[in-house]
């Protein structure tokens, strides 16, 4: 079995869904012929034809309306944003429009869509092309909000995803499209949309993550086991709706907690994190709830961008704050 | 000298304010007597809904209500020309054109009145609902006329925006897509003159609305929309086209917003009453109810015995709105997903349990 990236991961599961489903239609900039920017898109033309993966005019909100008129008349629309940083433009219709679109007409109407968009720093790209904004869309209420973090995951969610008759925006971290392979079989296997993975079991402090800083979260578990500390990772995923069960179930057997996220710090979705622990497991922690941010200051152009981006050594740092405490 | 491209927007017009034809090449619908009277009945019945309407908000039975007084011939022509498996997307006044596809007066009253189950009406179920983020229906109906085109299906999409609207990016984006796209997709603009106490000239230099139709490669036609043939026999001429696969079009309809922008805004504080005074000259029902008078079509008597017909239906919806109970607590979860996520099932119980401490 073929060994497959991220990104890779993205095309299996379009041309899976593609294949199985006729409603499945591909719309975006650039993501016909080119097959999209990053690629993810790749091929899918060739194999469906330019009536089922569009290139659209170069138009954001276009995209977006498209997508929710499409949905609404019983296609499913995959729209790319090009880059994360040029989704805001899609965001009254995802806001006013497809979240809404089942509760203001009492379930007459539906908005089966995704929403995808490359996502987050660390790839040296030019300005509004390295933003972590998910926190944005995670106070929508009516939209799913998912973040993969591997090939097998997103693969498995992206699937998930197309078939969840309701609307999902699906940021892909760009920094690890490439970084690793894996073999994920083409098996049309779907991924709960409701479920955090524990990517690694440990016992004194739990590491709540998502993303590309699944990266770094995973290598300073590994610097924290060189000094005989042993960490849960977990990777939430599906930030919305949060399954806030598995992580208060990690950090009762822990009674420590780091929330790791490359958004900037306040109201970022690790907030709402903290705010749970502070609701509903209080009395399970021993010390201190740690959040390892992005600043809250606009992710600066690449010369200075891993600056920004939480490193192995903050999160050892405050994981090691944490035991500290205790 | 070279020249890329010339354009020119013609100017329908079929009957004049005093119900005088000015031109003898009719379209077919204007020698059809017996559905014009028909239609004439409609607008009669749309305005005195919304008479009613107003009065609801004026004695607190109703919340804040978009008037469409003076839009009537420009709705019942959309509405009329329409069959019932095209896509209607609306803005939120076009109620004639809707009552025509089977929304129940009662459900634009239970929409305005803070009812969700008004935008869950008994018209087709895949019209767009009532869209107040200005312009975006226009989109939404663009995404439809390509859903429509990708499967093959004859239907065409139709959407209303206002002189206002036509200012926005969604707007622009939905006609240059539609003609990108060769969609089918009718646009109207009902160009009432103001966006609330905006007046027409200060949302574009552009001589007519109408052209903004050019720029995206599709078919323009300035209408006058208080001329009921007129407007009725360009939007015939639209979706005819369109649904053939000729694409898309842009109608302006020149008409005038008679009413304040909505019960909560007072039109007097920005416009002069000489100007309306000027409009309900020109306004719609009166040309028709001549022209139909002239034909001895229409009389006096059929017109009062109508109007009291109207009022005892308008009436009997109004009661069917206020014996309307309220939806429980709970209605506001449950159709937020298809299934309720499990964080919110525990707020949904919250409130329940918040509802009956009271």
């Amino acid at each position: 079995m073929a060994q497959i990236t991220l990104i890779e991961a993205v095309t299996q599961a379009l041309a899976y869904e593609m294949k199985i489903d006729p409603g499945v239609v591909v719309l975006g900039e650039d993501v016909g012929v080119n097959g999209g920017v990053f690629r993810a898109t790749v091929g899918l033309q060739e194999k469906f034809g330019a009536d089922r993966v569009i290139d659209t005019p170069l138009c954001e909100t276009t995209i977006a309306g498209l997508t929710v008129g499409l949905a609404a008349q019983g296609m499913k629309p995959v729209a790319e944003a090009q880059f994360e940083g040029f989704i805001y433009p899609m965001m009254e219709h995802i806001a006013c429009h497809a979240a809404r679109l089942r509760t203001r007409t009492r379930g007459r109407m539906t908005c089966p869509a995704v929403f995808r968009a490359p996502w987050g720093g660390g790839i040296r790209a030019p300005e509004h092309h390295s933003e972590a904004n998910e926190h944005l869309f995670t106070n929508i209420p009516g939209i799913r909000v998912v973040l993969p973090s591997s090939p097998g995951r997103a693969y498995g969610l992206l699937l998930a995803a197309i078939r969840d008759p309701d609307p999902v925006v699906f940021f892909e971290p760009k920094r690890i499209y490439r970084q690793y392979k894996e073999e994920v079989p083409d098996d049309g296997e779907a991924l709960p949309l409701d479920v955090c993975f524990v990517l690694r079991d440990g016992s004194d402090v739990t590491l709540v993550t998502w993303g590309a800083q699944v990266k770094e979260t995973l290598e300073a578990a590994d610097a924290l086991a060189e000094q005989g500390v042993s960490a849960e990772v977990i990777d939430v995923a599906t930030l919305k709706p949060l399954d806030f069960d598995t992580i208060h179930e990690s950090v009762r057997k822990t009674g420590r907690c780091v929330i790791v996220h490359e958004a900037p710090r306040t109201a970022g979705f690790g907030a709402e994190i903290a705010a749970r622990l502070a609701d509903e497991a209080l009395y399970d922690l021993l010390a201190p709830v740690e959040r390892v941010t992005g600043y809250d200051t606009h992710i600066p152009l690449y010369r200075l961008e891993m600056k920004y981006l939480p490193s192995v050594e903050r999160i050892v740092a405050a994981a090691l704050r944490t035991l500290a405490a205790s | 000298m070279s020249i890329a491209a010339t354009f020119e927007i013609e100017f329908l017009q079929y009957l004049d304010a005093e119900g005088k034809l000015v031109r003898d090449d009719l379209p077919a619908i204007a020698r059809d007597v017996r559905e014009l009277v028909e239609l004439y009945r409609q607008m009669l019945f749309v305005r005195v809904f919304d008479a009613k309407a107003v009065a609801l908000q004026r004695t607190g039975k109703l919340g804040t209500y978009a008037s469409c007084l003076g839009h009537e011939a420009a709705h019942i022509a959309i509405g009329s020309a329409m069959q019932e498996d095209d896509v209607f997307a609306p803005m939120y006044r076009e109620y004639g054109a809707q009552f025509i596809r089977g929304v129940k007066p009662r459900e634009v009253l239970l929409y305005w009145g803070g009812d969700e189950r008004g935008s869950d009406f008994s018209g087709p179920a895949h019209d767009f609902a009532w869209c107040v983020p200005i312009a975006t229906q226009c989109l939404h109906a663009a995404g439809s006329a390509l859903a429509f085109k990708l499967r093959g299906e004859p239907r065409v999409a139709v959407t209303v925006v206002g002189d206002g609207g036509s200012s926005k990016a969604d707007f622009n984006s939905a006609i240059n897509v539609a003609g990108a796209m060769q969609l089918p997709l009718v646009a109207v603009i009902v160009n009432n003159q103001w966006a609330i106490s905006v007046p027409r000239k200060a949302q574009t230099g552009a001589k007519t609305l109408a052209q903004k139709g050019i720029a995206a490669g599709l078919e323009c036609l300035q209408v006058d929309g208080n001329d009921l043939i007129a407007m009725r026999s360009a939007m015939d001429h639209a979706i005819k086209r369109a649904r053939h696969g000729h694409g898309g079009m842009v109608i302006e309809a020149v008409t005038y917003r008679l009413s304040d922008h909505t019960t909560a805004d007072d039109a007097r504080r920005y416009r002069p009453d000489d100007e309306v005074k000027a409009a309900w000259q020109r306004e719609p029902l009166k040309r028709l109810k001549a022209y139909l008078v002239g034909l001895n079509a229409w009389t006096e008597k059929e017109e009062e015995d109508w109007k009291a017909d109207c009022a005892q239906r308008v009436d009997a919806e109004v009661n069917a709105y206020l014996e309307t109970k309220s939806q429980p607590v709970e209605a506001m979860f449950d159709y937020t997903w298809a299934e309720l996520p499990a964080d919110l099932a525990a707020q949904r119980a919250q409130a329940l349990g918040a509802d009956k401490s009271h």
